[in-house]
């Protein structure tokens, strides 16, 4: 590889990249710093709720800390990472040397990361925005100070970076497959992925348009969801939701792919029902979008429009029941290694099952009712979030980390911080259950002593504890595997199926010398089964066409974010217009840079690859 | 990548590639004439006093969605091969927008 590195100082390298590669690393570092942030937040909130009448943070410093903690969770941190995951693993599972487009690729991750940035800031510039992850137009309209104004403007950037994201993976699995790689061939992973970028394109716009909307009102005077100006604020509901509930299948549907990958590699054997799952995860993603209403069951629609949308919300447990039994079948009769990736995987079964049965106890609409604004749907959510997502991502993160940075993570220390995250998550969260069908409201900054939720709300805060814990591990594990970790093989657990196992760990640049040919789904096991080393090639070795670096998706990005201070600051500061024109002129100029300069990348040649390749293969 | 008809490949007959260019002309001047056609009822409909709301309202929408379709099958090619994808994701769109607005429409009180 150092053949094909040109020289550039490492931060130059990492502002400029349009490497797939390196982006997934740039996901992942940006998305596990705010996962840590949105994780203080947590515990701050238990530590808040550990005993009855507490004064560590009180009133609207809570509402804001419990704001942040469910926005930083779920779009700058479950969101980057799973883009971590595609990004590092989708281009090679399907034997392809980048995504369809490099260039968008970068200013996906800058759009999200600038957006993050914006919205943290708010802690240090007259407070956090305090009207919940899903800030109701009727709460945030009345909210004073800029904090309601950073989560439209923030979450408006990060919004246009996952849109370009999900295209991007769209066309890339649509037209870059190796030969042979028919639609029926990709891994669970890209499957995972292909339908999660598809809801990303038709979830994302309601959310734009909603937060628009929001921006009109906040900002420019509108009245979109004001009643008292001819508006409607259960418009607000709708547009959220509308992107909200297939917002999280985007979260689940790749942790379902993750898993997939991770039980039929550690189980050795081929996924049980792999076409049955295709089929799920479609149905799924379709599902996803007819029950966003059920969200809202207590606004008042009417009993027809809560039975409908109840019975389409019950609908969407049986493809994943199918899926959860496909999984349990592949695991049977498998000759099953339970290492840290499968660990996760055998716990996130019976933790998300939980999840879906509270899910569908919710669905009913007159008992939802009595569940509604409680503890219980604290739980529900957090099972499947937790129990789903955050148990894939760390999954995923112990099994393509040999992948990503060339190092196995250790596995004594990623088993430690398995049983301390297991335990911790059941502990905080399964109490609350309990605690929400008692009583205990959401969102409320505390509760009185002698109600029956001392004990309960003390364990959960011990819990929370425990993943702390676990985080620390993990972070150990990371920086022992960074300054000395075993150096991982291509294959690096042995038991490879897919093509990402086939090129180096880390993969050079072009990941593939040639464009390997694809003959059956698991393909580099049906390669390994013949008793081949390698790849069959599906093209002769010759010059490799790369993109160039670029810092103009950098440059973008930053351009937006200098606008948002400035229409945020206009009408209190003289400054701020002008500030905000200058963002947009500095956004608009580097794209029409972009469209004017011929860009016609480089080649690396047929030598240098044979060079590079040398070392490898060795 | 087998996603156009005009490939460039100088072994395709040219004879055969003229034609059909010429049939393809034929067809975009017609749906152009078409389109220019159905906006020019489009503005009658709405200018001319005698109908009711009730009828050019409606009625605009229909010529609109028959326009789109020209715009997509006849100006962008989806006619052609390999436009599958592309009309899966179209369609898919248009079903789950036009489910949302049913839903608006019939069961979900504003």
């Amino acid at each position: 590889m150092s053949t094909v590195a040109r020289k550039k100082s490492l931060i130059w390298d990492y502002l400029t990249t349009v490497d797939h590669k390196k982006i997934a690393i740039l996901y992942l570092i940006a998305g596990g710093f705010f996962f840590l942030v949105g994780g203080l937040e947590a515990l701050f909130i238990r530590i808040q709720l550990a005993k009855p009448n507490n004064d560590f943070l009180v009133g609207g410093l809570y509402n804001q800390v419990l704001t942040m903690h469910g926005t930083t969770m779920i779009f700058l941190a479950a969101m980057p990472l799973v883009f971590a995951m595609m990004n590092a693993v989708v281009p090679i599972q399907i034997g392809a040397r980048d995504v369809a487009f490099p260039f968008l690729n970068a200013l996906g991750f800058w759009l999200f990361f600038f957006g993050g940035v914006f919205l943290n800031l708010s802690w240090f510039l007259g407070g956090a925005p305090d009207a919940g992850w899903t800030s109701y137009a009727s709460l945030s309209l009345e909210s004073p100070g800029h904090g309601i104004d950073f989560y439209v403007l923030g979450l408006q950037i990060s919004g246009f970076g996952t849109l370009i994201g999900g295209i991007n993976f769209l066309v890339t699995i649509i037209n870059m497959r190796a030969p042979g790689m028919t639609y029926m061939r990709m891994p669970m992973f890209t499957w995972a992925t292909f339908v999660t970028s598809a809801l990303i394109l038709f979830a994302f716009p309601p959310l734009t348009v909603g937060l628009i909307f929001m921006m009109m009102d906040r900002l420019f005077g509108g009245n979109f969801y004001n009643p008292a100006g001819g508006g409607n604020t259960i418009i607000w509901e709708h547009l959220f939701w509308i992107f909200g509930h297939p917002e999280v299948y985007i979260l689940v549907l790749p942790a379902f792919g993750i898993f997939s990958e991770i039980f039929a590699t550690f189980s050795k054997k081929r996924l049980f029902g792999y076409s049955s799952m295709v089929f799920a995860t479609v149905l799924i993603g379709f599902l996803g979008f007819m029950v966003w209403a059920h969200h809202m069951f207590t606004v008042g629609m009417g009993p027809i429009a809560n039975a409908i949308f109840a019975v389409a919300t019950m609908a969407i447990a049986v493809p994943t029941g199918i899926k959860i039994f496909n999984w349990l079948f592949t695991m049977w009769g498998g000759n099953i290694r339970f290492t840290t990736p499968m660990l996760y995987a055998v716990a996130f079964i019976p933790s998300f099952v939980m999840g879906g049965v509270t899910g569908v106890m919710n669905a009913a609409a007159a008992a939802d009712y009595q569940y509604h604004d409680s503890y219980f749907v604290v739980a529900h959510f957090h099972y499947v979030i937790v129990g789903g997502v955050v148990f894939a991502l760390l999954a995923g993160a112990h099994y393509w980390w040999p992948k990503m940075f060339g190092k196995m993570l250790n596995e004594t220390l990623g088993k430690i911080t398995f049983w301390l995250f297991f335990t911790g998550f059941h502990l905080t969260f399964f109490i609350q259950h309990f605690l929400g069908l008692m009583g205990m409201p959401r969102r409320v900054f505390t509760y009185l002593p002698g109600q029956g939720f001392e004990t309960g709300n003390l364990i959960s805060t011990v819990g929370a504890f425990f993943m702390a814990a676990a985080t620390i591990v993990l972070l150990v594990n990371v920086v022992i595997t960074t300054a000395k970790g075993q150096k991982a093989e291509a294959d690096a657990w042995g038991d490879g199926r897919t093509l990402e196992w086939a090129v180096a760990s880390p993969p050079p640049e072009y990941n593939f010398a040639q464009t390997p040919l694809v003959r059956g789904l698991d393909a580099f096991w049906i390669e390994k089964m013949e008793g081949k080393k390698g790849l069959t090639p599906a093209e002769p070795l010759g010059d490799i066409h790369m993109p160039n670096s670029s810092i103009l998706p950098f440059v973008i990005s930053l351009g937006l974010f200098i606008a948002a201070f400035g229409f945020m600051y206009r009408t209190e500061h003289s400054w701020g217009l002008a500030v905000g024109i200058i963002g947009l002129l500095i956004t608009l100029g580097s794209m029409f840079l972009r469209s004017v300069i011929d860009d016609h990348g480089f080649h690396i040649h047929k030598e240098e690859v044979l060079e590079a390749e040398k070392g490898v293969k060795a | 990548m087998a996603n156009q008809t005009n490939t460039g490949n100088p072994n395709v007959d040219l004879a055969y590639r003229r034609k059909k260019n010429a049939e393809e002309m034929k067809h975009q001047v017609i749906s152009f004439v078409l389109m220019i056609a159905l906006t020019l009822v489009a503005f009658f409909a709405v200018g001319y006093d005698q109908f009711s709301h009730w009828f050019s309202v409606p009625f605009i929408l229909l010529l609109a969605v028959v326009q789109v379709a020209f715009q997509l099958y006849y100006f962008m090619h989806m006619s052609h091969k390999g436009h599958e994808l592309p009309s899966l994701f179209l369609y898919g769109g248009v079903l789950v927008a036009f489910l949302t607005v049913w839903a608006f429409m019939t069961v979900v009180w504003w």
